[in-house]
Formats: structure tokens, sequence, C-alpha cells
């Protein structure tokens, strides 16, 4: 009994404690740094600042509308993604590459690409009109490059643990497959996407290595919050502080909200 | 109005190939033992599995056409109710789908309900229903798409044995009251003789015995068959 109990259990030996607890310090203190050493009281002088303040409203725009772009050219290829099973394997794993790579990719490397893409000499910006270089839309399309896995996976983890019988239930009733999609499928899928949209908010808010290398650094223009955050750190460190802790108060959050929703199909 | 149905499947160990008839009115019921491929008969006339062969139904050839065209009701075994709209959306699915304007199909929902008298449950949702209820809400669901074939898959299968009697005689009258071309699939004698007119017995995928309920009670032909009416109540 106690052995089948042991076993079930998994063993824990002392020995893997002591590695077990370095990795959790480093996980947890420089947040308690960051916390501790926080300028509390000039916190609400520091963040009404103009640099600060614009950054943070650019970065919530812009990560509020690349989350926009990625539920709307996401979602779909979520549901292309969940029923791609059966297609020959080569389409099928460079789909799933295709997904994949802004996860594993560095994301300087991504600024990198959209610029030879759409740079003024780029392969499709050459033929452009207009210059999305250094502009707020380059700061929507690199934090677009950057996220949309992160929804694209999710929302595909969650069709995939839908039961699909509700839409052949649905199809019995005579639904179209645009009202089986519209008011079976979607709703069904919503927790899903819902998660997925919030780790793609998070991951938009986030972006530093993309932006600023298709973007650039223009105060109100393309300086997102980390960006500023980064050159805040030289000339002003408080402000830096205040700006990391908004950051981190919405990672804070996000992980409140999300609760055990990272895996979708396992939460209830 | 009437069904005619010859449907062929291939399967892994046998082939299924029948031939039935329904006319409006009349309950047919399919018995037979598991995996005699009843189930798939219904899927087939649904268009919900892949068939061949010709499938006609109140003068149309329906076996081309996608599920959704086929003007089929489908009471699932599990009843696949949509669990996050209310009882009430769910009933009024099908007349949205068919373009009725939201508030209409409420409406005739709401007539559903009241019908099963379920109008208390309206605007509960299919987890919070006992399995009689859900039951009933397919039912409901079905034949508020107004179909022109009502198939029910093991109706009864997925209820607890002491509510199953008080449920098989309520749909019995609701089937009654309907009128319309039924066909039933169970492995039980008592769906049978409660539920059906006619009886096909299937045995790997083949017609081993056609006969009225009453037939089939008097004069099983089969060692399946003596095995249902002797023993196999319940």
């Amino acid at each position: 009994m106690r052995a089948s109990e042991r076993r079930r259990r998994g063993f824990l030996t002392p020995a893997l404690w002591i590695p077990a607890g370095i990795a959790l310090a480093l996980l947890g203190l420089p947040l308690v740094a960051l916390v501790v050493r926080a300028p509390w009281s000039s916190l609400p002088a520091l963040i009404a600042q103009p640099a600060v303040s614009s950054a943070l409203v650019l970065s919530l725009v812009t990560g509020m509308l690349s989350t926009g772009v990625c539920l709307v050219l996401g979602i779909p290829l979520a549901l292309v993604l969940a029923r791609s099973a059966h297609w020959p394997a080569v389409p099928r794993r460079l789909l799933r590459a295709l997904v994949t790579v802004p996860l594993v990719l560095p994301p300087v490397v991504g600024g990198v690409a959209l610029l030879l893409l759409l740079g003024r000499r780029g392969l499709i910006g050459q033929f452009l009109p207009f210059q999305i270089p250094f502009s707020t839309a380059a700061v929507v399309i690199a934090q677009t490059f950057v996220a949309m896995p992160f929804l694209v996976l999710a929302v595909e983890g969650a069709i995939r643990a839908s039961d699909r019988r509700f839409e052949v239930a649905a199809a019995t009733l005579g639904a179209s497959r645009f009202t089986v999609f519209r008011r079976v499928t979607l709703p069904l899928v919503a927790p899903g996407i819902a998660a997925g949209a919030v780790l793609c908010f998070c991951r938009a808010l986030g972006e530093f290595g993309a932006t600023i290398t298709f973007a650039g650094s223009f105060p109100g223009v393309t300086q997102t919050l980390p960006i500023a955050t980064y050159l805040q750190l030289q000339t002003d460190p408080d402000a830096a502080i205040a700006l990391s802790l908004v950051l981190m108060l919405v990672s804070v959050l996000v992980l409140l909200g999300l609760r055990d929703r990272w895996v979708p199909g396992l939460a209830a | 109005m009437s069904l005619h149905a010859e449907v062929a499947v291939a399967r892994g160990t046998f082939g299924l190939e029948l031939a039935l008839d329904v006319v409006a009115g009349r309950t047919l019921a399919l018995v037979g033992p598991n995996g005699a491929g009843k189930s798939t008969v219904v899927g087939a006339i649904a268009g919900i599995v892949a068939s061949t062969g010709t499938i006609t139904l109140a003068g149309r050839r329906i076996d081309g056409l996608p599920v959704e065209s086929r003007r089929v009701g489908y009471v699932f075994q599990d009843y696949l109710l949509f669990p996050h709209l209310t009882i009430l959306e769910n009933v009024a699915f099908g007349p949205r789908a068919a373009g009725t304007r939201p508030s209409d199909a409420r409406a005739v929902a709401g007539e559903w309900l009241e019908r099963f008298g379920m109008s208390d449950l309206a605007s509960r949702r299919p987890a919070q229903l006992s399995g009689g209820q859900a039951q009933r809400v397919a039912l409901a669901r079905a034949l508020a798409a107004s179909p022109d074939v009502l198939l029910l898959d093991e109706p009864l299968a997925a209820l607890d044995v002491e509510v199953r009697d008080d449920v098989r005689a309520e749909l019995a009258g609701h089937l009654r009251g309907w009128g319309g071309l039924t066909i039933v699939v169970t492995h039980s004698l008592d769906d049978v003789v409660a539920l059906a007119d006619d009886v096909i017995v299937i045995e790997n995928g083949r017609a081993t015995q056609r006969a009225t309920a009453t037939g089939l009670l008097e004069d099983p032909a089969t060692d399946f068959g003596r095995r249902l009416v002797l023993g196999g109540r319940g």
C-alpha cells in the first residue's frame, strides 16, 4: 500500500529540493526586488509623465489592435490547423511549422525578416505606395507576428478538445455550415479563444525585439512600454521601475484571470 | 409521405446492405445485436454516415444532399443538447436555422416546450436537466425543426432503469401525437412493443426478419429474435 502510494506520487529526494529551490528563487526573487525597490511614493507622478503615459497608451492601443488582428485571422487559421489531421504529411507539417516558428524565432530576427518583406526595398514593400516601417502600423504588424501563435495554438487546442458531434447535431436541425460555425463551433470554443486572446495580448504588450527592429523607437509613434522602459533605465531609473511595475501588474492580472486555463481542454 | 431507403455502407468486417420503407404515422424499429449496423442505417439516412444507394423521402431523392438539406430529425443516444444554449434556445435552433425571425422561433420553441410540459425549464441549461428531461428536450428540438422523418438512436439507453418505463410511455405518446414517420433504433424489446408498428431485425448488416411488432413477438425467425422475445425484456 505504502509502496504503491509512493510510486503514484513519485519520489522526491532532498537532493532535488536544492536545484528546485534555486530555480524558484531565480523566478521569484527578481520580481520581489522590483516590488521592494519601487519608488512607491512618487509612482503616480512618474506614471503621469508624458513620455511614460504616451508609451502606456501606445502599448495598450497597439496591443489591442494586434490582438484584434490575431483574432480575425488566427481563428480561421486555428480551424484549418485543427482540421488538417487528415492532410498528407508534408503540407500538414509545413503548416504547423509555419504557425509555430515565431515562438522559437528570436524576435529580432522576426523584425529583420519583416523589414526585408515590408521595408522600402522589401519583397512586397517596394511595390507599396506608402511606407510601413517605423510607423505605428509596423508596431501592430510586429506584435501580430510574434503573438499570433499563442492565439492559434490555444484556439486549435480548444477546437480539438470540443465534441464535433454538436456540429453534426446542428446540421441535422437544418443549420448551414456558416450557421453551425457561428452558433455552435464558435461559442463552444469561446473559452479557448478568450484564453488565447489574453496570452496573445500579453505577448504583444511585452514585445521588444521585433518592434524596435522593424518599427524603431519614436516617442508617441512606435515607442511602446517595453522600449520606453529600456530607454528610461539609462536616463531615469525610477521611471523605468514604474513602467516595469505597470507591465508586471498586467501580467499578474492575466495570471489571475486565466488561472488553470493555460492548457485548453484541461480546465473544467 | 413516405421514406424508401436502400442503404449500402462498406464496413470493416462486413458490408451493410438494407432496404426499408416507412410511411407516415407508422414507426419502424431497427433491432439487432450491438454492432449489427442499426445506427449506421439511420446515420446513412441522415447523411452523417457516408453510404451508397438511393434514399427517397417525401417524393424527393435526398441521398445526394448534405445533412442540413435532408429535413431529417435526429435524436442522438446522448441527445447532444447544445451546452451553451438554454433549453428554449436549443428548441428554437431548428426554426432559426430555417430563417425564422428570432422572436418567432422562440415562440415556436415555447409552444413545443408547453406541449412537452417543460415550459418552466425554458431558461435552464442542458446540464441542469435530468436524463428524462434532456430526452424530451432533444425530441422537442428535433420536431421543432419540422423534419420529414424522425430518427431516434437508442432514445432510452442513456436513462436510469427506474425512469425508463415512464419516459418510454411518454415518448410513445409524443410520437403518436406527432404522426410523422419515425425510425427508432433499439436493442430492447420493451422499446419495440411500446414504440413500433413494424420491425426489421438486423444482424451482421443484413435484415434477418421483417415483421410487425406483434409478428416478431409471436414468431421470431432467428436465434437473436427468439432470445429477444423470450428473455430480453428490460
